[in-house]
């Protein structure tokens, strides 16, 4: 039944059942490589990110590559040792972006309600296109469309609501639909790994595995007294979803999201050896964020930080900020004390983020007190927008901190050249 | 036969409504082809040799062929073989 489309499944999507697609570009960035470039298509192909910048892993890979048992993720030479004539592609995000709208502009003919999931997913709701066809029609039609336009394939899935969409998508790869409907769900998707639901990842996939919920249908079956008590609410609503009772709605193109978070990391060219050398990363990372947070007309409350080891074990800490600011020093302060108090240097580290959380609006009325130096912060904030001034005018290396003049090695960063600190 | 993309300059009319409808290809080396007839005009990919854009399906000296328009830039389908003129842009 996977993927098999009957007039019923056709019906299903007339009348007041919703009808919600999820549209899946198929392996994108190695799919746009190989349409552009035809040398590559009876290739194995893989599109990586550099090595020398330590970024050398696959990031997306054809179905050829993908039969030798590579896997996006996975380092160059380990998807190397197992295919060894794996042709390997720099990213090209220009491209994706192109095609991505490309793809995007197709969709909204037929609804203006298309929710993005990343660069190559989007969730349509064809609910009110009754008149282009039911929602595996339009599906098809998207399908053939991509193909003939773009010289791309896609799978879709039609479903009443997001989550199952998503899977149906997942269902069957590539250049096909499956539809996944109130009558079938239960034989279609109940035998499949609980882990294939959106929201259940590696973690809850492993809480879930313990206590023997395998399945989909474990999950659906499961008491919600104990899904609460192990995963809290979010349990509840995996068990909705699982029971094909997801109400959440897709959101139309134009909706804004609202801003949680703004962070940067960087993998640095050479690994850091002890906190003065990640203070200086962290210090070169908020001049970014701040940019962004003024841009954005937010202030943080909080900061988190995520550093990982050569081994790549990775860490991640998070503390209040001891008043919203988007101040770099004092995002960088913040998330260097924590660093200290939180991390023990175990082995040599490779990257480092940081992260502007809990954000509020700029002009958020603030609780004073008596021990704060205000006029102190008020100096150093005037003396942040005169260095942002500055790096606006003149470019991100106009002005830095002393601190930065060193010989750790940043990489290139949306175009802007590698520096080094 | 082999293809191979070719970008080529091209003579445009535009009429009032803005449509552009292609009237000479002109390659590298100053050979100026008519297009005779356009039949017709949709986006598509080229799957001979990569790339995406409006295709116009044109007749130039009596045979049809596909001439895409990416972006702003104009190619051709060309067969492998055929001499690309000093300063052609093959990709």
């Amino acid at each position: 039944m996977n993927g098999k489309f009957t007039i019923k499944d056709n019906n299903i999507h007339r009348g007041s059942e919703r009808a919600i697609l999820h549209v899946d570009m198929n392996n994108f960035f190695a799919s746009v490589e190989c349409m552009l470039d035809t040398t590559l298509r009876d290739k194995a192909v893989a599109v990586c990110g550099s090595v020398e910048e330590r970024h050398g892993i696959v990031l997306a890979k054809n179905y050829r590559a993908k039969a030798y048992g590579v896997k996006t993720g996975e380092a160059v030479w380990q998807a190397k040792q197992k295919c060894a004539g794996l042709v390997t592609v720099p990213p090209h995000y220009d491209r994706y972006a192109r095609f991505a709208k490309l793809a995007r502009e197709i969709y909204s003919r037929y609804t203006d309600m298309i929710e993005p999931y990343g660069m190559d997913e989007c969730w349509l709701d064809v609910t009110g296109s009754a008149l282009m066809g039911s929602g595996y029609e339009i599906a098809e039609e998207i399908r053939r469309t991509v193909k003939e336009e773009l010289g791309l394939t896609v799978s879709a899935g039609v479903s009443f609501n997001k989550v199952f969409a998503k899977l149906g998508s997942d269902l069957k790869k590539p250049d096909a639909v499956t539809c996944i409907t109130r009558e079938n769900f239960r034989e279609q998707i109940w035998n499949l790994p609980a882990g294939e639901l959106l929201g259940v990842g590696p973690a809850t996939g492993r809480t879930l595995a313990k206590f023997g919920i395998m399945t989909i249908g474990d999950l659906a079956k499961a008491p919600d007294e104990f899904l609460q008590r192990r995963l809290g609410i979010c349990g509840l609503r995996l068990k909705l979803c699982a029971n094909g009772m997801d109400n959440s709605s897709v959101l139309a193109a134009e909706s804004e999201y609202p801003i949680k978070s703004v962070g940067h990391g960087t993998t640095t060219l050479q690994d850091l050896e002890n906190g003065a050398q990640v203070r200086c990363v962290m210090l070169e990372l908020v001049q970014d964020i701040s940019s962004r947070l003024a841009e954005s007309g937010k202030k943080a409350c909080s900061v988190a930080i995520a550093i990982r080891d050569n081994n790549l074990d990775w860490e991640q800490h998070q503390c209040p900020l001891p008043m919203p600011t988007r101040s770099p020093s004092c995002l960088a302060e913040t998330a260097w004390h924590l660093f200290e108090a939180k991390y023990r240097i175990r082995r040599p580290i490779r990257s480092v983020s940081v992260r502007a959380i809990n954000l509020v609006d700029e002009d958020i009325p603030m609780q004073v007190d008596f021990f704060t130096d205000f006029e102190r912060i008020e100096k150093r904030e005037a003396l942040d927008r005169t260095v942002e001034l500055l790096r606006g005018r003149f470019g991100r290396n106009i002005i830095r901190s002393a601190v930065l003049f060193g010989d750790i090695h940043m990489p290139a960063h949306n175009g802007v050249p590698a520096v080094t600190i | 036969m082999e293809r191979k993309k070719v970008y080529v300059r091209v003579a445009l009319e535009v009429d009032p409504e803005g449509k552009v409808y292609p009237r000479k290809i002109i390659w590298a080396d100053g050979q100026v082809y008519e297009v005779d007839r356009i039949s017709r005009v949709c986006p598509a990919a080229s799957t001979k040799v990569g790339g995406c854009g409006m295709r116009y399906t044109v007749r130039i000296c009596g045979s049809e062929t596909f001439l895409f328009n990416e972006d702003g830039r104009w190619f051709v389908e060309a067969k492998e073989g055929v001499r690309i003129p000093d300063g052609g842009e093959i990709l």
